[in-house]
């Protein structure tokens, strides 16, 4: 966009003249067009001052490519939930406005962060959203510990086998697997059918389009992300500390719960944030399972982006979620550097 | 106290992994069923595969997801090798810790805030969405899972190797072609693998990021999912299931005769006098 009020400013200079030099091939045009934008031309500048040596030349490549399509979206996103909503293409006011005489008048309000505080859609979303997570959580740890204890149970030939079973899940498709609890779960699905013919329940369970099927969802999809990291913790133990628990008169049971279970608590917090963490921003489980009436965040932010194209809102909307996921990610962090550091 | 499995052991990991296996069996079962209802078994049948074959937009939808998927994962495999050789052998450079964030931080990004702000990136470049745009969000977020892939390796492998190679008149670069890719190849598949299922499977990202004509084969199986559960569908994710369940257990089988075969000559080396 090189309008003539912004040939003024140093950046707009840089990306002419490289949008000149450069006009053909996409590399390059891409190249002069992200220039615009302050982190990547800040960078490609200290490049230049460096001096292209290979070494840097190895560095700049995913450097330039992680701060045009990482760092720089997320300042927009920034930048945009500061602006308001207007019929125009793109949907929101500019940030700096030019004025004559180079001046530059910022623009910005907090209004989309105000409306997000007073209706009560959004903070209850924010809530629901924690809440479906810890619950879901919860759930896929007392059912992935069972398993993952299992498996170190198992004999050693089988190992391979069953871990090859568990990570296998994980990496067919998402959508797929979320998709074939709706046939499961849903009025005239196998579910209440199988339980109708045996006689368990007469009437059929209303199980699909409510925060169970969520639940439900959650579990299934992010179990491996429980198992896993419980598993590579469980192999670690040593078992003759079981041994020596059963040969001073512990039952198994006491033993579990005393020797066993605190033995592991790392891999319980690992788990824990592995599963946590994704299951807070979900979008397709609660899009494809729940109800209208489940509210989760990413629900939210993707009906006001490409329902009421709400530009603006849907980046405040983005804003809070990163703020509220951030103290989760830096306990997580700070706990797996702190282990790492114990092993080293 | 022995070793082996009580009642309990052998239950939670019989019920486990029917949990794990038995919702995608049954979308099997089901894609080749005549009936068009899902409960109701009405003989064997192939014929939604073959109407699938037919369903232009569907296949259209396949074949775009597929050019995707393999330009992506090429480039993010290129991408993410560099970047977690830089995290590994570069040393302290200036801009390191905001490099690594970088690196781990879309690991934990919910994608919905990633779709966003790569949509909102691409308007303001005013870049026509479309494969292109894609393919760019697509190699963003998966060479971050190679690099943490590689690096992984990387920090295992012995590096006198290569310092050996250095000393004895090696290039770096050509330290790197000729001893270090050798032996990360088998992280480097399989970052590369990793990818490609993950742009694969991918919907919230290409459908913030993608425009007319570049409809991705999860976006499309989205919107007919919202319609209802059809055989059709079924008979597709039967497919992909198919695929990805045989890449990923021809890769890992083969890494583990590797590894048992490496196993087995470092042994006999050792006992070698």
């Amino acid at each position: 966009m090189p309008e003539p009020t912004e040939k003024t400013t140093p950046g707009a200079k840089i990306a002419y003249l490289a949008g000149g030099a450069a006009s053909t091939g996409l590399i390059a045009g891409l190249h002069a067009r992200l220039l615009l934008f302050p982190p990547y031309r800040l960078f490609v500048l200290a490049l230049i001052r460096m001096g292209f040596s290979g070494r840097s030349l190895v560095i700049a490549v995913p450097y330039l490519w992680l701060l045009a399509f990482f760092l720089a979206p997320f300042l927009i996103v920034l930048k945009i939930s500061l602006a308001e909503v207007v019929i125009a293409q793109p949907p929101y006011t500019p940030l700096f406005v030019f004025i004559e005489d180079g001046f530059i008048a910022i623009q910005a309000s907090l209004d989309n962060y105000l409306f997000l505080m007073e209706d009560s859609l959004y903070w209850k979303s924010y809530l629901s959203s924690l809440r479906i997570a810890f619950i879901s959580t919860g759930l896929t740890l007392l059912i992935g510990y069972p398993i993952a204890y299992g498996m170190i149970r198992a004999p050693k030939r089988w190992r391979f086998a069953l871990l090859m079973m568990v990570i296998l899940p994980f990496w067919t498709s998402f959508l797929i697997r979320v998709y074939a609890w709706i046939g499961i779960l849903k009025k005239e699905g196998l579910l209440n059918l199988a339980l109708m013919q045996l006689g368990i329940i007469s009437e059929p369970l209303t199980i699909l389009n409510t925060d169970i099927a969520v639940y439900i969802g959650i579990v299934y999809s992010y179990l491996p992300f429980m198992v896993l990291p419980l598993y590579a913790n469980l192999e670690k133990m040593d078992l003759s500390l079981l041994e020596a628990a059963a040969d001073l008169g512990c039952r198994p049971i006491k033993a579990f719960w005393v020797v066993t279970v605190p033995l592991s608590v790392p891999g319980i917090v690992a788990g824990c944030f592995l599963v946590f963490i994704p299951a807070l921003g979900e979008f397709v489980i609660p899009d494809l399972l729940g109800g209208s009436q489940t509210l989760m965040i990413g629900k939210t932010l993707w009906s006001e982006f490409f329902n009421n194209r709400d530009w603006p809102l849907s980046s405040a909307v983005a804003v809070i979620l990163l703020l509220v996921l951030v103290i989760p990610i830096v306990l997580f962090q700070r706990m797996q550097e702190r282990s790492a550091r114990a092993e080293a | 106290m022995r070793q082996g499995l009580t009642w309990f052991n052998s239950a939670s990991l019989i019920l486990g992994f029917l949990f794990l296996y038995l919702p995608i069996a049954l979308l099997v079962i089901y894609s080749f069923n005549e009936s068009r209802l899902v409960t109701v078994w009405a003989g064997f049948s192939t014929k939604w595969y073959s109407e699938m074959w037919n369903n232009e937009g569907l296949m259209n939808a396949a074949w775009v997801t597929f050019k995707v998927a393999f330009v992506a994962s090429t480039f993010a495999t290129v991408l993410g090798t560099l970047a977690g050789l830089i995290m590994t052998r570069f040393g302290p450079f200036r801009g390191r810790t905001l490099f690594s964030g970088m690196i781990y931080a879309p690991l934990v990004m919910p994608e919905v805030i990633t779709g966003l702000s790569l949509l909102l990136m691409f308007v303001a470049i005013s870049l026509d969405r479309g494969f292109v745009t894609v393919t760019i969000a697509h190699i963003t977020f998966s060479m971050c899972y190679v690099a943490v892939v590689v690096q992984s390796r990387l920090i295992t492998f012995d590096r006198s190797i290569e310092e050996a190679a250095m000393d004895l008149g090696c290039t770096p670069g050509r330290t790197f072609l000729q001893i270090t890719l050798p032996v990360i190849a088998p992280a480097v598949v399989a970052g590369w693998l990793l990818s490609f299922t993950l742009s694969l499977d991918d919907l919230v990202i290409a459908s913030f990021t993608t425009g007319p004509g570049a409809t991705t084969l999860p976006m499309k199986i989205y919107s007919q999912v919202r319609l209802g559960v059809t055989p059709e569908i079924n008979a597709v994710c039967t497919i992909l299931v198919g695929l990805v369940a045989t890449g990923v257990l021809v890769a890992s089988l083969v890494t583990r005769r590797q590894e048992m075969q490496r196993e087995r000559e470092e042994r006999a080396a050792q006992a070698a006098p």
